[in-house]
């Protein structure tokens, strides 16, 4: 029988011929990172060993979810990170003012090749996947040991196939098509599993519509999201200065064991919306039959802050002004993003409409600052929890959509298609 | 490898927040949550087990948060392993990388009763109730990670690798 692209990965970082479902393999790692909240405990683990780290150039630190620091203690906890990075000369490190969301910044900044194996101390490592590597969210002792080592152990996944045919309906994107999926099979839908996206639509799908869609594998409860890597991929990376010879894109066989093979015809997809407190809970617009009043509209994050991202909100946004009463935050990715948006005038679109813009962080995504939901209040977001308190006080609720969405219903004060509001 | 010792039995999706509550969370001193584990679920757990003594549980043993101080907690307090019809993923994974043993197996969960004698051998994954005589078996603990126990966790496991 032959082997998925994620068992091909493990198999080869293993040094074997093969690997199989449930086989436990010690594995290479080519890329293990950590943020200012996981990095402490993993940095505290390789000095305790009293070791360096196993490859300068492998490693990455990424001071980006409260940073500009928020508090003294998250200013301690970046302290720690950069006093590390200092005494051990490391080169993959971003200050305010270069960082960037993690999972934004180490693709857009090249980092990210097909046929890697990636350790992240962060859930949604996950979204490295689209670009064909194997790439998973672990515990920061984990990190610790791949970081110490160079090495991490994995139980080799079984995989499930998504296949997407059809071609997609207007607004919808790469996280309409996650939304409806997690849907569709639950939040533990793929739990230990590999989660494979494939079929004609993803072959035309944009690069970042991939990363977004591999972002939420971890809401199926999957181990990873991966894509095989094909001309968009190869594009994508020589933009980033990438060569073919710099990588080894795998395939899956056409006799590859899958646990199951899920098909969905992309055309029955509307734009989604995720109802409080589970991202299962997706609905498409015209399913939603009540008027939800928001507070607050946020697009940014891991899984909507791309420079694609801001176009389609400033699209909608344009010539419109935020509703009375209702917050819209946008916060770029990283600073590419920032520059390229401010460039291209989306800075003007959002301001006239309203709109406060932060500098790249993860911000109000996981509830850290900048934009925490009060008691009772409501919030349309396109990053992708949307847990009791997740965005702040638990009694607020939380919506997760496509930027278009969120965009719509903050010039609309409530959930809404962008079809009605753009002008 | 071999495990003795009393079962003390729990349900279904004992959560990391009732292994260890948050509130304990600003210390990772073993003694310290030691003290503190299962308080959430059974007010009496540390009193009553005795080094040695096993947890067994239903299914999704160790569900929500990532942290680490669970199965910290739970093998600094003397519970030996821990015998579940299944386990949360990241608990699982940190399980082995702190140094704690456990087994999945339906039967033996179904079956064994608070405060019975269980004898455990970590190699063939055979579960033993000395109490009703009954034997059940788990899912083998793969090689590497009888390894890893054996290591005494993830921080074992990478001195001897680097030292090799
Ligand atoms: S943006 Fe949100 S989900 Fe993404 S890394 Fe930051 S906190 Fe996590």
């Amino acid at each position: 029988m032959g082997m998925s692209i994620s068992q091909k990965i493990l198999s080869a970082k293993s040094r074997q011929d093969s690997v199989s479902p449930g086989d436990i393999v010690l594995a290479d790692v080519d890329l293990a990172f950590a943020n200012d909240i996981t990095a402490p405990i993993s940095i505290d683990f390789v000095k305790k060993l009293g070791v360096d780290v196993f490859d300068k150039g492998k490693v990455a630190l990424i001071p980006d979810h409260f940073t500009p620091n928020k508090d003294i203690s998250s200013a301690n906890q970046c302290k720690i990170m950069r006093d590390f990075v200092r005494d051990g000369d490391l080169p993959n490190y971003w200050e305010s003012g270069e960082v960037g969301i993690e999972h934004a910044l180490l693709p857009e900044q090249g980092y990210i090749k097909p046929g890697m194996l990636i350790v992240g101390a962060d859930s949604h490592t996950c979204t490295h996947g689209a670009l064909g590597a194997f790439a998973t969210g672990m515990g920061s002792t984990d990190v610790g040991f791949a970081f110490a080592t160079g090495k991490s152990w994995f139980k080799v996944p079984e995989s499930i196939k998504f296949v997407y045919t059809g071609r997609r309906n207007k607004w919808v994107g790469g996280k309409d098509l996650i939304l409806y999926t997690i849907g569709k099979i639950g939040v533990a839908g793929a739990l230990y599993k590999s989660m494979e996206f494939a079929g004609d639509t993803i072959k035309e799908l944009p690069m970042e519509d991939r990363l977004t869609m591999c972002n939420m594998a971890i809401e199926a409860g999957g181990k990873n999201g991966i894509i095989e890597p094909d001309e968009i991929t190869f594009e994508y990376l020589k933009e980033r200065g990438v060569g073919e010879g710099d990588y080894t894109a795998y395939k899956s066989d056409p006799d590859a064991y899958y646990s199951k093979i899920i098909e969905i015809d992309v055309e029955d997809i509307e734009p989604q919306v995720a109802f409080p407190h589970l991202p299962e809970n997706a609905k498409g617009l015209s399913e939603i039959k009540e008027d939800i009043k928001i507070d607050q509209a946020f697009i940014g994050s891991c899984t909507n802050g791309r420079i694609g991202d801001l176009r389609i909100a400033a699209s909608v946004l344009k010539n419109n002004k935020v509703a009375k009463y209702v917050r819209l935050i946008i916060i770029p990715a990283t600073v590419d993003v920032y520059k390229q948006a401010l460039k291209e005038g989306l800075f003007d679109i959002f301001m006239e409409a309203g709109a406060v813009i932060s500098t790249p962080t993860c911000g109000p995504c996981l509830g850290g600052y900048m934009g925490i939901l009060a008691d009772g209040e409501v919030g349309i977001s396109t990053s992708n929890r949307n847990f009791v308190g997740r965005m702040g006080s638990k009694s607020s609720a939380l919506y997760l959509s496509s930027p278009a969405v969120a965009a719509a219903s903050a010039v609309a004060g409530k959930i809404i298609s962008p079809d009605e509001v753009v002008k | 490898m071999k495990f003795k010792g009393k079962a003390w039995v729990y349900g279904d999706n004992v959560d990391t927040d009732v292994i260890i509550p948050a509130r304990y969370l600003n210390t990772s001193d073993e003694a310290e949550l030691a003290k503190h584990c299962m308080e959430d679920i059974d007010e009496n757990f540390i009193k009553k087990i005795k080094p040695g003594d096993m947890i067994v549980a239903g299914y999704n043993f160790g569900s929500g948060s990532s942290r680490e101080h669970a199965p910290i907690a739970i093998k600094a307090s003397g519970i030996s392993c821990v015998i579940a019809k299944s386990f949360a993923r990241i608990f699982y994974r940190n399980s082995f990388n702190m140094g704690l043993p456990i087994f999945e197996s339906v039967e033996a969960a179904e079956d064994i009763k608070d405060t019975d004698e269980i004898e455990i051998d970590a190699d063939s994954g055979i579960i033993k109730n000395l109490t009703t005589n009954k034997e059940y078996k788990s899912t083998p603990i793969p090689e590497f990670m009888q390894e890893l126990i054996a290591s005494n966790g993830l921080f074992g496991y990478a001195k001897k690798l680097l030292d090799k």
